[in-house]
């Protein structure tokens, strides 16, 4: 079912067809929304709050099921994966990292690797390897609790779990959002060195069109339930669309004031 | 002096009523344990379910002591022995804490570490006993304590149909209007509601996670 080919360029790995979500009360929360995701690349899904974006993503590991229309993970239906398998699969990042508060950093990192059944000494192994990646001294971290470390920390614990089990692609929801200024640069830079190292499929849920333009490969901008387009960062800057020309003034107009 | 001396008299029967009365609280609170926490957490797995049952515990809650035992006497099976009868009434008293604590308690974890928790790709029941039950723990049994200071009180009545405890010395002392038998039996009562408390509240600090 998993069956992740290592083969070459464009290779689609999650396609959205025609997909439509609703809530009960009837409410359209996404409407025929197509889009496809090539192994390899960081897709930004930007947009305000309530444009859909979180949804789009929980749709992907299923903790959503779509209402019509169907969305294919490594060519399979996500209805007709196993939703356990699936997530297994998929490595998933929220904010303020949703990192288990009674579990060490080391069984929060580990908790993959333990759910599949690696031997003790390969999830502790991987425990370490996982911190070292995301600049975190094992030694010093793994027996910590998640209160006992600052944002920064978590968030990089958060980015650490979800790589343990090694998916090849990467959900992200505003990962950074929670932040300070300065600690989320930081993170951002490192997260772009990481990605060019892992070549994971990154999904990657923001609202700051800046993250956008420095993390994305491309740039899905969401509104009101709605596909507005796919973006390379050079074409978002310079596309006559009037909803991402606001974007793109908002966020100019942005970096003047933080300039002068 | 007077009580001293009649404490130290019949030490023998104290003990043994209070391991009588102990015996009803332990085993009423293990039934209400077995029953009201899989319901509660059946509750928070159907939420539309949560009013009715809490609030037909609620009422439960409501009855006067004494009119709840006099209710179940008619009942076949548990009529027929007055322990029987105690216990399950003292568990149905017993019973509001620990469901609504483990309802409330599980409900109260934070829902980015429940979503984490299923994205990872944990299964329903890993999620509930890696997860949910751990977070949740001092919640319900906060629950757990205050049912069972509740339970050591209220089995006092038990007495009263016979089901024996400490409430035997209570009742014998209001007949013969005799305070020394009073306290022989509100006192051993007392230090075991606030024994019990002391030692769950132990244990809650011992097995919950350090905020």
């Amino acid at each position: 079912m998993n069956g992740s080919t290592m083969s070459q360029s464009p290779e689609t790995v999650i396609e959205f067809r025609r997909v439509s979500f609703r809530v009960a009360s009837n409410h359209l929360l996404l409407s025929d929304l197509s889009l496809s995701v090539q192994r390899g690349e960081t897709l930004v899904l930007l947009g305000r709050s309530g444009s859909g974006k979180t949804t789009t993503l929980k749709l992907i590991n299923r903790l959503l099921e779509p209402s019509a229309g169907e969305i294919q993970v490594e060519g399979t239906s996500t209805l007709n994966w196993d939703p356990i398998r699936l997530r297994r699969s998929i490595g998933y990042v929220i904010q303020e990292a949703g990192l288990f508060p009674h579990f060490t950093v080391e069984r929060n990192v580990g908790l993959v690797p333990q759910l599949e059944h690696w031997t003790p000494e390969k999830t502790h192994a991987r425990a370490r390897e996982m911190l070292e990646l995301v600049g975190l001294p094992p030694d010093q971290f793994l027996s910590r609790y998640p209160r006992e470390l600052s944002g920064g920390q978590r968030q990089r614990v958060g980015v650490a779990r979800a790589l343990a089990g090694d998916p090849p692609v990467l959900l992200m929801d505003e990962p950074f959002g929670a932040l300070d200024p300065l600690t989320r640069a930081e993170i951002q830079r490192e997260f772009q060195a990481l990605q060019k190292r892992l070549r994971k499929t990154i999904i990657f849920v923001t609202h700051d069109t800046r993250e956008a333009l420095l993390l994305g490969t491309r740039i899905a901008l969401l509104e009101a339930g709605k596909l507005v387009g796919v973006f390379t960062p050079d074409e978002f800057l310079h596309t006559p669309d009037p909803l991402v020309a606001a974007y793109v003034d908002a966020f100019r107009a942005g970096n003047g004031n933080a300039k002068s | 002096m007077d009580t001293l001396n009649f404490f130290v008299k019949n030490h023998g029967q104290i003990l043994q009523l209070t391991l009588e009365h102990l015996w009803l609280v332990g085993i009423s609170m293990l039934l209400a344990i077995a029953i009201g926490l899989p319901l509660g957490i059946l509750l928070t797995r159907r939420r539309a379910l949560s009013k009715p049952v809490i609030g037909a515990a609620n009422i439960v809650q409501t009855i006067p002591s004494l009119a709840l035992f006099g209710f179940l006497l008619p009942a076949p099976w548990l009529g027929e022995r007055a322990d029987r009868l105690a216990i399950t009434a003292l568990a149905l008293y017993a019973l509001l804490p620990v469901i609504r604590n483990t309802y409330t308690g599980i409900l109260g974890v934070d829902s980015g570490v429940r979503e984490a928790a299923r994205g990872m790709g944990m299964t329903d029941g890993q999620v509930l006993l890696q997860v949910e039950l751990p977070l949740a723990l001092g919640v319900i049994l906060a629950g757990v304590r205050v049912a069972t200071v509740i339970t050591v009180g209220v089995a006092t009545i038990a007495a009263a149909i016979g089901a024996g405890g400490l409430g035997e010395f209570i009742f014998r002392g209001v007949a013969m209007v005799d305070n020394r038998v009073i306290l022989a039996g509100a006192i051993p009562a007392a230090l075991l509601a606030l024994g019990l408390d002391l030692l769950l509240g132990l244990l809650e600090r011992k097995l919950t996670y350090a905020h």
